[in-house]
């Protein structure tokens, strides 16, 4: 097939993992981290989503090249 | 009606992003569609693991999420049954035992192996009930989703159904079943990664595991069992009234364990289509194999959620479950109340998101099986069987419109008689429950007969009517609930769950005996070289590749697999 699921995923991923994060920045200390235990889970979260995204599209990266 | 989430721009970003990405990877693929083999088994190109995640992913839909977690609540841990007792040893025998029959005989569809197997009225039967069958299920897929985003953000019902219904039509549309297979496996990480930190904040919250069996103790005393009913999966299973469930460890094993899960994991073809579409004979064998690795780890992702949610009701902290009209809970909100009491802004985008595309895996899987099975076992057999492939093609792209329109005609049906689903849900298990002795006969014993086969399936879907026309599950009233054939239920069970194994077990064991006495009396019709590749005793086996590392061998990584299910089940006995 053309197409290397890795990459999409990864970059769907990565995206998601970089506005969460981002997001996640900006709301520093804001009361919605409340429900979430005081955790800031979207600085937490988004940070662990972009390592994902990123290895990911380091694979699909790599199985393109053979 | 009050609506429980405000969504913020970041949520619907998130969501958005996530269509662009569905739609985007089907308009790529279309590409590589160019003939009906590609359109409805992906050329036969799929690596396994991606086959694999897709297998699991196809199963995914809004019944085994939304379902999972509210049996979480309602029963405990004794849920994970559903997945380490009643599917890890089906999907190993699949893997090992019966792809190399569907593989190896290049059969397109699980209709088209009975019509290779057997005769054209077996094909028929199971062509036509899957296929009905299939467009109901995802039309129930749409009806809940778009029920459910009407409740939760007060969308308007009728715009949810129609943009659910036009994604999923999209992205078929254009790449077929390897657009579908691809957006699987991105649901699958998904949904493993929008539900991980639900776990994570609720087991926290709740003090971990060991904080977590406490709370289910009060649950569990309060309601008159054990106090570890909800933590321990096997200890209360000794009889009937000594868990929620109402089952005893032997309907457990034989009812869900057996008959159901094997009907369900080695005949249905929504997950057999994802291994027939494999690149080779050995990734089709190890696709069952893979997906079995995370399918035993769901229960955590899934089920644990429900006992999180229920702990912390009966806890009386700040959450607790809403209640239907007749005061009882209402367990079908756990993931979404869940949700809505941990998430903040951003994450809570991302949650919604992965439930909306466990919805649409869901009916999605459907509808590829649907447009298979409709163009090569119904419209390619009885209707044009001169059609050339461009025009094979051309059909399975029409009839996935008309399958996904038919799906949404089901949804609105839905709306107005919910009780015809539940009609109609009965009579599909009825022709389900029957269905794994006439594979087991057929794949393993030579003489049986189309013949057998047939009028096998004939009286076990009607033995398990008649079983549920005689039976009752206590407290329930005569009707959809069973005890139509007689005045007074012969027999009455526990509960619900306990009626539906047993259905299951006089269904498989009538169609097994039937299918034998009739095949033994018929003459057989095929020849030793017509069921070469289709009966195991008449089959070379598949070379096991020697100089593979042993996880590599469907054998060796099946056994690995079991070895992990039984650690697991002795973890949380």
């Amino acid at each position: 097939m053309g197409l290397d699921i890795r990459t999409p995923i990864g970059l769907m991923f990565g995206i998601f993992g970089l506005l969460l994060a981002g997001y996640g920045l900006m709301t520093s200390g804001s009361a919605i981290y409340q429900r979430s235990l005081g955790l800031n889970i979207n600085l937490e979260w988004g940070a662990v989503l972009v390592v994902f995204g990123g290895v990911m599209l380091w694979l699909g990266f790599r199985g393109g090249k053979k | 009606m009050q609506h429980g989430i405000q969504l913020g721009g970041i949520d619907y970003l998130i969501l958005v992003i996530y269509f662009l990405f569905v739609i985007g990877i089907g308009w790529v693929l279309r590409r590589y569609t160019k003939t009906s083999e590609d359109f409805f088994l992906s050329g036969r190109a799929i690596p396994a693991w991606i086959a694999g995640l897709a297998f699991l992913s196809a199963n995914l839909g809004a019944q085994e999420m939304i379902g999972m977690a509210a049996s979480g609540a309602k029963y405990g841990i004794a849920t994970a049954h559903f997945y380490w007792v009643g599917a890890i040893p089906a999907m190993v025998f699949v893997g090992i035992f019966m792809m190399p029959f569907y593989y190896g005989s290049k059969a397109r569809s699980v209709p088209e192996y009975l019509k290779l197997r057997f005769d054209e009225k077996t094909r028929g039967f199971n062509a036509i009930s899957f296929a009905t069958m299939t467009v109901f299920s995802s039309g129930i897929s749409m009806y809940a989703l778009a029920k459910l985003l009407e409740l939760l953000l007060g969308w308007d019902f009728n715009f949810s159904l129609w943009v659910s219904a036009a994604i999923v039509l999209a992205y078929i549309y254009l790449g077929g079943l390897t657009s579908a297979i691809y957006n699987e496996v991105l649901q699958f990480f998904l949904i493993v990664l929008g539900f991980a930190p639900l776990v994570y904040l609720g087991l926290r919250d709740v003090g971990g595991w060991s904080g977590l069996s406490a709370r289910l103790a009060t649950v569990a005393t309060a309601n008159g069992y054990a106090p570890g009913t909800w933590s321990e999966s096997w200890r209360h299973l000794t009889s009937p009234q000594a868990n929620p469930m109402g089952v005893e460890w032997f309907g457990m094993v034989m009812g869900l364990g057996f008959v159901l899960s094997f009907g369900y994991w080695c005949t249905d073809f929504l997950v057999v289509q994802r291994a027939m579409a494999a690149n080779s004979m050995a990734a089709a064998r190890r696709t069952p194999l893979i997906a079995a690795v995370p399918k035993m780890m769901f229960p955590f992702l899934i089920i644990v959620p429900g006992m999180i949610a229920i702990g912390l009701t009966y806890a009386g902290t700040s959450f607790t479950l809403p209640k239907m009209a007749d005061g009882s809970w209402d367990y079908t909100m756990v993931i979404p109340n869940l949700l809505q009491h941990y998430f903040p802004p951003g994450l809570l985008g991302l949650g919604l998101t992965a439930l909306m595309a466990s919805f649409m895996s869901g009916m999605a899987g459907n509808v590829t099986a649907f447009n298979t099975v409709w163009t090569y076992d119904i419209y390619q057999s009885y209707i044009r069987k001169d059609a050339t492939d461009a025009h094979l093609l051309w059909v399975g792209r029409m009839t996935t419109i008309f399958g996904i329109l038919a799906s949404v005609g089901t949804a609105y049906l839905a709306t107005r008689f919910n009780n015809i689903m539940d009609f109609l849900q009965l009579v599909f298990a009825f022709v389900n429950a029957p269905l794994f002795a006439t594979f087991l006969l057929g794949m393993f014993w030579r003489r049986t007969t189309g013949h057998g086969a047939f009028f096998g399936l004939i009286s076990g879907t009607a033995a398990a009517a008649i079983h549920h026309g005689l039976t009752l599950p206590q407290n329930a009233v005569a009707g959809i609930k069973g005890g139509w054939l007689a005045s007074l239920p012969m027999h009455t069970y526990p509960s619900e769950m306990a009626q539906n194994f047993w259905t299951a077990i006089w269904a498989w064991s009538t169609c097994f005996a039937v299918t034998i006495v009739i095949s033994v009396l018929t003459a057989r019709r095929k020849t030793d070289g017509e069921l070469t590749g289709l009966v195991y005793s008449l089959t070379p086996r598949p070379k096991e590749e020697a100089h593979l590392p042993w996880w590599k061998t469907p054998a060796g990584f099946g056994v690995a697999v079991l070895v992990l299910a039984v650690v697991l089940n002795v973890v949380f006995w």
